[in-house]
């Protein structure tokens, strides 16, 4: 359906705002603050700025995919309009250089410009376009402490007529004195009910059908990370519709793009492990009844081909854990001893460590703590 | 004349041997015109690059094999110059960070931000966008990562990112909340069997039922591997019907020999002579921690069983040293003592609770 589109030669300039064939995540960022989902607080905050002409130096955080940066966006084109922009708003990523020399630079010197007049805009809006010029520091906490520190003064200097918005997932990795000069936003991970109202929506605007149960299958596997449901949403929609006839989406579709791990290859490990299954799960395992735990070498063997499958050690750990720590008979003794073992793990794979290594430990470990 | 492993590749989704689930998945996304940045892992020699490159011709046609090889030179921000080929074709750059070193972040945001500013030019191009491939991204430092965040939101009009890693735990979450993830499992021992028995028969001649499997067996799921020795051993004995041995690597070989001295002697003297020997090892360009895995595979073949897991246990322990900290030598033999003593332990049963940790 995308080849052979005439339009995209007779006006090449116009390519890049076909919405047909943007990704869902870029044609559903919210284009105003009244678009994004959750996060009401902050919503509520930011939307009496629009008119009181007021703003404080801002700190988004919070992990991705939850509208930082489109929430930042959207604001400062609600106040500014499409015109002023540019002249008035500064937006710096990671991408971009950064280093001490840049903020004592390119940075203080957009923060010093007296704010230009407003330019009549041509969209025949008309916006608040309060005094001030906002700097973007998308992606804070990759800055150098360094380049932090030299941005103190300039925060202070020209705080009148500048205001900046820092935008991070960890709050920890901005130093103290800059966060103690923002109002700090907190963004959460997104609940069930909002990414569900928000997918439903999209799925309804792009004509896919989908069930609650597939709904829920993209919350469980995207964590509170929107973008990443919309991203799966979108591909299985892609998948289910280049099927001759076009079939709808199922659960498992989800799951398979997510990466998740199909239980039996978790519960073979468990059962290697000697953990008892007593779930409907245990029919997919030969040995369901009377589980023995088998040695060394059958455990490595298990890990081994795991690492063949490819499966991520991460999401591996994660689907042993759920796995052990809500299991009925096990005791509390035996589960905190697995769960030191889970968070190590996490911690080494975080440093880069080895899958193979870790998930052979991990399972050594609960093997462990099951035959005591 | 080429190796059989690249003379052999299929160049098309049609010709790729398995995962067909997975080859209609990728063909549906090539159609569909709104392509997302995509992250393929899985162990090596599973294919990725096979599949990445059949993907790209399935998106832009047979243009994009013709390949051009560019050396760039780029400027690092303290002024050094840096040495980087590219290949690229007219649809598509391929880069390996790895090349750049800890200057990875300047090479891919100058090449990314060029990609991103020119348009299409070749008006038959199928796609509107140009593609990225980064091979090894897990070695990407986390400065070129943390670049590569807004990168991929801002210019995803015209440009996608398709990564290529032996494992995700060392992306960053909000690379990987950008990209659709796909997992390349290792061919099973029979699909290996099956992929041997095509490039034998188009190199015209068929491979016996038993060295199907040893190539296979050995190969352990590492497909370039396993062709790589076929023709080997073809080169070897035309007939393919003597008993043939599969010749391992002399690191391996170097390896195993390693972790029968542990295992043979503990001693203050034994200490210095593995020593020397990872050393030599480290200095032939093995990675340190292939070093430490095949040392320690081979070492608790040897062991009772009680003190297998301890072993393994301080392995992972000293692996994640290894790559926190900086020296690798010092942590590999950090664990060579450890197990000598854990050895020492089990068989005198000496009381060693002061060396614990
Ligand atoms: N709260 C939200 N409401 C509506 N859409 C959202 C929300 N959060 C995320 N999205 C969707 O996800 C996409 C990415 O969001 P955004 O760029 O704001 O994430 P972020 O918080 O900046 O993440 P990161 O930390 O990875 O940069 C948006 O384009 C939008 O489609
Ligand atoms: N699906 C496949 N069918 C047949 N041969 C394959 C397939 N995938 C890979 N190969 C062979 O294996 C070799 C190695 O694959 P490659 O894609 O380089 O692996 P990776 O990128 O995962 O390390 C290729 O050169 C090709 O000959
Ligand atoms: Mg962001
Ligand atoms: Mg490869």
């Amino acid at each position: 359906m995308s080849f052979f589109q005439p339009q995209t030669r007779s006006a090449p300039q116009k390519q890049a705002a076909d919405p047909q064939h943007q990704p869902w995540v870029e044609k559903y960022r919210p284009k105003t603050i009244d678009d994004v989902s959750a996060q009401e607080h902050t919503v509520a905050v930011l939307r009496k700025t629009l008119t009181s002409s007021n703003l404080p130096h801002m700190l988004f955080y919070g992990p991705p995919g939850t509208g930082k940066t489109s929430t930042i966006l959207a604001l400062s084109r609600q106040l500014f309009g499409p015109d002023n922009f540019r002249s008035r708003v500064l937006e710096l990523n990671a991408s971009d250089e950064r280093g001490i020399a840049i903020v004592r630079d390119k940075i203080k010197n957009f923060a010093r410009q007296t704010p230009r007049a407003q330019a009549v805009s041509s969209d025949g809006k008309t916006y608040p376009c309060p005094p001030y010029k906002i700097i973007i520091l998308d992606e804070a906490d990759s800055m150098t402490q360094d380049a932090q520190a030299a941005l103190r003064r300039i925060m202070e200097t020209y705080a009148r007529i500048t205001r900046f918005c820092l935008v991070c997932n960890y709050v920890t990795r901005i130093i103290d004195p800059l966060a103690s000069r923002c109002s700090k936003f907190r963004f959460k991970p997104l609940d069930s009910m909002s990414t569900s109202t928000r997918l439903a929506e999209i799925a309804s605007k792009e004509n896919v059908p989908v069930t609650d149960a597939v709904i829920s299958a993209l919350i469980d596997t995207s964590h509170g990370d929107l973008r990443r449901s919309i991203t799966y949403l979108q591909s299985a929609s892609r998948l289910s519709m280049s099927t001759d006839p076009p079939t709808d989406i199922i659960p498992s579709d989800i799951e398979e793009i997510a990466g998740v791990v199909q239980s039996s290859v978790i519960n073979n490990l468990a059962t290697t492990l000697g953990v008892e299954l007593v779930s409907s799960d245990a029919m997919d395992v030969d040995s369901s009844n009377g589980v023995k735990a088998k040695g060394f070498d059958a455990i490595r063997k298990t890990v081994k081909g795991i690492i063949r499958q490819g499966y991520s050690a991460s999401q591996i750990i994660s689907q042993l854990h759920d796995l052990i720590i809500e299991h009925p008979t096990l005791s509390g003794r035996q589960k905190a001893k697995c769960a030191l073992a889970f968070a190590e793990a996490d911690k080494a794979l975080c440093d880069g460590a080895d899958e193979e290594l870790w998930i052979l430990e991990v399972a050594l470990r609960v093997h462990k703590a099951l035959s005591t | 004349m080429s190796l059989w492993v690249d003379k052999h590749r299929p160049r098309v989704l049609d010709d790729l041997h398995y995962h067909a689930g997975l080859s209609a998945r990728l063909r549906a996304l090539a159609a569909s015109g709104d392509f997302p940045h995509m992250l393929f892992y899985g162990p090596s020699g599973a294919g990725k690059k096979t599949r990445i490159a059949c993907t790209l011709r399935e998106l832009f046609g047979k243009g994009v094999e013709k390949l051009k090889i560019d050396q760039r030179v780029f400027l690092t921000p303290s002024k050094r110059k840096l040495d980087v080929n590219i290949v690229q074709s007219n649809f598509h750059i391929e880069i390996t960070p790895s090349e750049a070193g800890n200057y990875d972040r300047v090479v891919i945001q100058e090449l990314l931000k060029e990609i991103a500013q020119t348009q299409q030019v070749d008006l038959s191009a199928k796609q509107r966008f140009k593609v990225v491939i980064i091979n090894e991204a897990d070695s990407l430092t986390r400065d070129a990562q943390a670049a590569l965040r807004r990168t991929m939101e801002k210019y995803m009009s015209n440009m996608r990112i398709i990564l290529c890693a032996n494992s995700t735990s060392r992306l960053i979450a909000p690379i990987k909340s950008r990209c659709l993830l796909v997992r390349v499992a290792a061919p099973d021992e029979t699909k290996t069997i099956e992929v041997l028995r095509y490039v034998g028969k188009k190199e015209g001649f068929d491979v016996p039922d038993k060295i199907a499997h040893e190539i296979a067996e050995d190969s352990n799921g590492n497909l370039r591997k396993a062709i790589l020795v076929l023709e080997a051993l073809k080169m070897q004995s035309t007939d393919l019907d003597k008993p043939l041995t599969i010749a391992k690597p002399d690191w391996e070989t170097y390896c195993h020999k390693v972790a029968d001295m542990i295992v043979q002697e503990q001693s203050p003297q034994r200490v210095m002579d593995v020593r020397a020997k990872l050393y030599e090892l480290l200095s032939h360009c093995i990675p340190p921690t292939v070093v430490l895995k095949t040392i320690a595979d081979r070492v608790v073949d040897q062991v009772d069983e009680s003190l297998k897991a301890d072993i393994m246990h301080w392995a992972a322990i000293y692996e994640t040293r290894m790559r926190v900290g900086n020296k690798k030598i010092f942590h590999l033999e950090a664990w060579v003592v450890k197990v000598m003593s854990l050895y020492k332990h089990f068989f005198y049963d000496i009381d060693m609770s002061g060396f614990d940790d």
